[in-house]
């Protein structure tokens, strides 16, 4: 085969996976954060609110892992997509 | 109304992780994608130099020794001016590539201060443990940085980068005011958290 037609064959499957990897960040750092507070269930006070103090009922590890999740995967990842695709196409 | 001490290393722990997130991100799709849209290419440097104002605090109500003292305001002062010099590399306020070595001194003081803070040995108890572990992280991870300043559309270091912050958002989760590290809790330190 050509080396310049493999070449752009190439290209095409190069962008797909680096688009899929950023789009797997949140996900992933969300299903950790699932992981973490299935298997420390204490670690999660939402679980057995009574007699908690704020601090120990706001800043809860598992549940801030998964919002950082899912922070980057509503508000960040969106833009970046659209960014990796618009340069992909000036590139075409 | 003030947090223990470890809720505040677990609210550090989750800015570590979105800066990481972020970091490998970049690193993904590239600096120039990533860079535009300007929220984008300020967040980096803006929350450095954010976690290093929220340091200060940290090192007036939550130090217990003159030593702890000065290891948390050594953090505050290289976070922040780390942050500062990628600020102003970012706007293009500065231009010479050698900038980027104050990140690399920046992790090579961090290292240092978490090292020589820590006075008990690894296994005294879970903190203990952790400020070696995040010593030693520190200090080794400053060859990213280095390595970034002389090659910097390298994916393996701005990865490496990433991911040390990443690790450091694990070690500050993993933190608790007392407590065992793989079953070891010296009697001197006290009886251990739920």
């Amino acid at each position: 085969m050509n080396a310049e037609l493999v070449s752009e064959l190439e290209v095409p499957l190069q962008r797909t996976a680096r688009a899929r990897i950023v789009a797997a960040l949140g996900p992933l750092t969300a299903f950790a954060g699932v992981v973490w507070a299935i298997v420390q269930p204490y670690r999660v006070t939402l679980l057995h609110p009574h007699g908690q103090g704020f601090w120990w009922l706001f800043v809860e590890p598992p549940l801030l892992v998964i919002a950082v999740g899912l922070l980057f995967y509503f508000f960040a990842l969106p833009g970046l997509l659209e960014d990796l695709e618009g340069r992909h196409a000036a590139a075409r | 109304m003030q947090p223990p001490a470890e809720h505040v290393h677990w609210l550090f722990a989750t800015g570590f992780l979105i800066l990481g997130l972020c970091l490998l991100a970049e690193a993904v799709v590239g600096t120039d994608v990533w860079r535009r849209r300007a929220w984008r290419a300020y967040l980096w440097p803006g929350l450095a130099f954010t976690l290093g104002l929220f340091m200060w605090p940290v090192m007036v109500f939550f130090t217990t020794s003159t030593l702890h003292m000065l290891a948390h305001g050594v953090w505050a002062e290289v976070l922040m001016l780390a942050g500062a010099v990628e600020l102003a590399l970012v706007r293009g306020k500065l231009q010479s590539q050698w900038w980027g070595l104050m990140l690399s001194a920046a992790f090579v003081v961090s290292g240092a201060a978490f090292l020589v803070h820590e006075q008990n040995a690894w296994l005294f108890q879970r903190s203990a443990f952790l400020h070696h572990a995040l010593g030693w992280t520190m200090l080794t991870a400053a060859v990213f940085p280095l390595a970034r300043t002389f090659r910097p559309r390298s994916q393996a270091a701005a990865a490496g980068f990433a991911l040390t912050f990443v690790l450091v958002a694990v070690f500050l989760y993993s933190d608790r005011d007392t407590a065992p590290i793989f079953g070891h809790l010296s009697p001197q330190a006290g009886a251990p958290h739920r």
